[in-house]
């Protein structure tokens, strides 16, 4: 019951302060993660795949699969549920009053800090991810020897998707896929 | 479902007040969640196709608007779409309908899919995969985020304010909340202050100063 209240509040508030869209919602788990025992990075890294990989909006598979790990089937629920409500409060409001952004100066002006930051907050998310695969954040601590500091084949693996996914328009999921295949293959 | 699908297109003409059924809308944006992989603006193309061209419910221009809004708003980008056009046609409650309607499926999908997984987590082969998976996301975030510094670090304060939010983020324990609300704070800050137009300035001599350079 306390998790579920707690769930609520924490994706309730991550709704609210999530700017920006789906991605803007992962700094606000990796900080949960951090928090709570409900899930962990590596975990949560595992959604992201299932949430890119899965029809729907990213940001609602994640809450849907965070609060599953975090409480079972009525977390999954409940934790979307909370992720949208300050939503449908700010849009109802704004249909109301027939307010656009940009028509404000200050909300202008709010932006030009904002996005940078999300765009730090995002970076930070993934720099979690990386400690989880390219970097050995503990090797390289234990022995100072730069060439430990890299997972190698993991290296090489996300080079290559890294660049195909700037060169070309294919599917996320294709890259998901085809790092599933590599996984196995080279018993990453 | 199938009888919403039958409706004669392109037959009604778009009027001052489109009606939809509250199941309407609830059918018809469930399908738009079940069928856009991704979220956020690939998204778009099947509200366009859903909403705009079949439903004639809003406008296309009307459409982008909200849009544009549901960025510079919290909250998922399309789950803020799908509340806008159902406030707009069935008011409060068809703007909960709709959104509810846009995460019915992922709801019902990423269960099941997390309640499959469970049973098989601990399968050697599903760890190597998960392994590689991982790295795959390493790449899918960072190439995110050149999306995001394309159109969101400008100047030097941008790149001030990016480093703030990673080092804070990455190295301290304090909430992203804190992030976004001090964000908030310089930018308005920066912007009142003169900061920017000084910073403006000195960007817009630069380029003078590379166009006298040129023979």
């Amino acid at each position: 019951m306390k998790t579920l209240a707690l769930l609520c509040f924490e994706f309730f508030k991550t709704g609210l302060f999530a700017v920006g869209g789906g991605m803007a919602t992962l700094p606000f788990l990796y900080d949960m993660a951090a928090r709570y025992p409900w899930f962990s990075a590596r975990q949560l890294t595992d959604m992201i795949a299932i949430s890119e990989a899965t029809p729907g909006p990213i940001g609602v598979n994640m809450a849907t699969y965070a609060g599953f790990t975090a409480a079972g089937v009525p977390g999954g629920i409940l934790a979307t549920l909370a992720l949208v409500a300050p939503a449908i409060a700010i849009i109802t409001c704004m249909a109301r009053f027939l307010a656009s952004c940009g028509a404000n100066q200050n909300v202008e002006f709010a932006f030009y800090g904002l996005r940078p930051a999300v765009t730090g907050l995002i970076a930070a998310a993934t720099f979690e991810v990386f400690k989880l695969t390219i970097l050995r954040p503990d090797a390289f601590g234990q022995t100072g020897g730069l060439s430990r500091l890299f997972d190698w084949g993991a290296l090489v693996l996300f080079a290559v998707v890294f660049v195909a996914l700037m060169k070309t328009r294919l599917h996320p999921a294709l890259f998901i896929a085809l790092g599933a295949a590599a996984g196995v293959l080279f018993d990453l | 479902m199938d009888a919403h699908d039958a409706q004669p297109e392109g037959e009604q003409a778009p009027e001052e007040t489109p009606r939809a059924s509250l199941a309407d809308l609830f059918v018809t944006f469930a399908r738009i969640g079940l069928f856009t992989f991704g979220g956020g603006y690939a998204m778009l193309p099947m509200l366009q196709t859903e909403v705009v061209e079949r439903r004639r419910w809003v406008g296309e221009s009307e459409l982008l608007n909200y849009y544009a809004v549901g960025q510079c708003t919290p909250g998922i980008i399309s789950v803020n779409a799908a509340t806008f056009v159902g406030y707009r046609l069935r008011g409060v409650v068809g703007g909960v309908v709709a959104t509810l309607g846009v995460v019915f499926p992922s709801v019902v999908l990423i269960t099941l899919i997390a309640l499959f997984l469970e049973r098989v987590v601990d399968h050697p082969i599903v760890q190597h995969a998960f392994a590689g998976v991982r790295v795959a996301v390493a790449a899918l975030m960072l190439q995110a985020i050149v999306k995001l510094w394309k159109t969101g670090v400008r100047d030097v304060f941008g790149v001030f304010v990016f480093a703030l939010g990673f080092a804070v983020a990455a190295f301290t324990e304090l909430s992203p909340v804190i992030v976004v609300l001090s964000a908030i704070a310089l930018g308005l800050i920066a912007n009142h202050s003169g900061l920017v137009r000084h910073l403006k300035q000195s960007r817009d001599d630069e380029r003078v100063r590379d166009q006298e350079k040129r023979p």
